[in-house]
């Protein structure tokens, strides 16, 4: 099943980028993604700098000609953060050849708990391609509001958890925002979706 | 003489089974499991299916791993995952209640230590039946996130 959607979606796609590379990039128009929201007339995560695990400043731009997957949480957070980082692996094994361009970017929502040293490793435990990024709390806020994405602490005593919101980002290797996956989506209605934008782009 | 001795522990033996069977505790705790951790990370959660044959109540579920633990509830509001500590999860008589990730789940907060794979994480629970309440000791394993994040 994994395998058949993968070679007919391998196939059309290198049709398709075939056309591409003739045509250029087409993000003009609406895609018709079966499962995720059409974010191409969003303007979201332009600005955005933060720094991976290992110090190196990374921003949008660092994904040029790359797929980025980003998406918002927190290591401690026992549900949705752990269970969409186990669908990214899945997904990347979905979509085959593709997954060579995609590039899963967790940014942490928590960087008072989650140091480098807590992130990396957390990470690493899904897939070591993983790219974790983390900024000073203000900078969080900041690039929380510009992804629109909710997050509040909830106190507990003297420690505190997270409520956030839970869409993955997928912009095209032009650097566009194109789809927005929600977490109730699976990993192959995720698959099918990034397909749809790499057989686009 | 030694006959008489291994009679006598087998008899005691004996009485303590028939002991623990009566004192059976109308919860019964499957599938016990625990995230593992990276070095450092201060919290993880435990999971576990409860069985009631009771109108009982987890109030409370106590580890030595952790300075804090609490039962959170996690739920979905459109697209905003929100976690909230709970008084207690009810556990009505006849159900079997599930403690995963994506519903009521205990949080173990101020780990100890690192929780490594395969670790045999002590975890005690406690149940409320009307006024009364009693304890019940489980060992959860520790499995790695990645792997069962999805089930």
């Amino acid at each position: 099943m994994h395998t058949t959607l993968t070679r007919r979606h391998l196939l059309a796609s290198l049709g398709v980028l075939g056309l591409g590379a003739l045509a250029g990039c087409d993000n003009s128009g609406k895609l018709d993604f079966k499962h995720g929201k059409d974010l191409s007339n969003e303007i979201l995560g332009r600005t955005f700098k933060l720094h991976d695990t290992e110090g190196n400043q990374v921003s949008l731009s660092s994904f040029r000609t790359l797929m980025p997957m980003v998406f918002f949480g927190f290591t401690q957070c026992p549900a949705v953060c752990p269970t969409a980082l186990a669908r990214a692996v899945q997904i990347k094994k979905l979509v085959g050849e593709g997954g060579k361009i995609l590039r899963v970017v967790f940014i942490t929502l928590d960087p008072e708990r989650d140091t480098p040293d807590v992130l990396g490793p957390y990470l690493k435990q899904f897939d070591p391609s993983f790219i974790a990024l983390r900024g000073t709390p203000e900078e969080t806020a900041a690039v929380a509001k510009e992804f629109k994405v909710f997050y509040e602490k909830v106190p507990l005593g003297d420690t505190y958890t997270l409520s956030h919101s839970a869409t993955s980002y997928v912009y095209d290797s032009r650097g566009t925002l194109r789809l927005g996956l929600s977490a109730s989506l699976s990993a192959q209605q995720c698959a099918e979706d990034l397909l749809t934008l790499m057989e686009v782009c | 003489m030694i006959t008489a001795r291994f009679t006598r522990s087998l008899l005691a033996v004996l009485a303590l089974g028939a002991a623990a069977a009566q004192a059976a505790d109308p919860v019964t705790v499957s599938d016990a499991w625990v995230a593992a951790t990276v070095p450092g990370q201060p919290a993880s959660g435990a999971f576990m299916r409860l069985d009631s044959a009771c109108d009982c109540v987890l109030e409370k579920v106590d580890s030595p791993v952790a300075g804090l633990a609490q039962i959170h509830q996690m739920s979905m509001q459109g697209d905003i995952m929100r976690m909230q500590p709970v008084d207690g999860v009810p556990l009505p008589k006849g159900s079997s209640v599930s403690l995963r990730p994506d519903g009521y789940h205990v949080m173990l907060m101020k780990l100890t230590a690192q929780i490594k794979e395969g670790d045999q994480v002590p975890l005690t629970l406690t149940i409320r039946e009307g006024q009364a309440t009693r304890t019940l000791q489980v060992t959860a394993s520790a499995r790695s996130i990645a792997g069962h994040a999805m089930h």
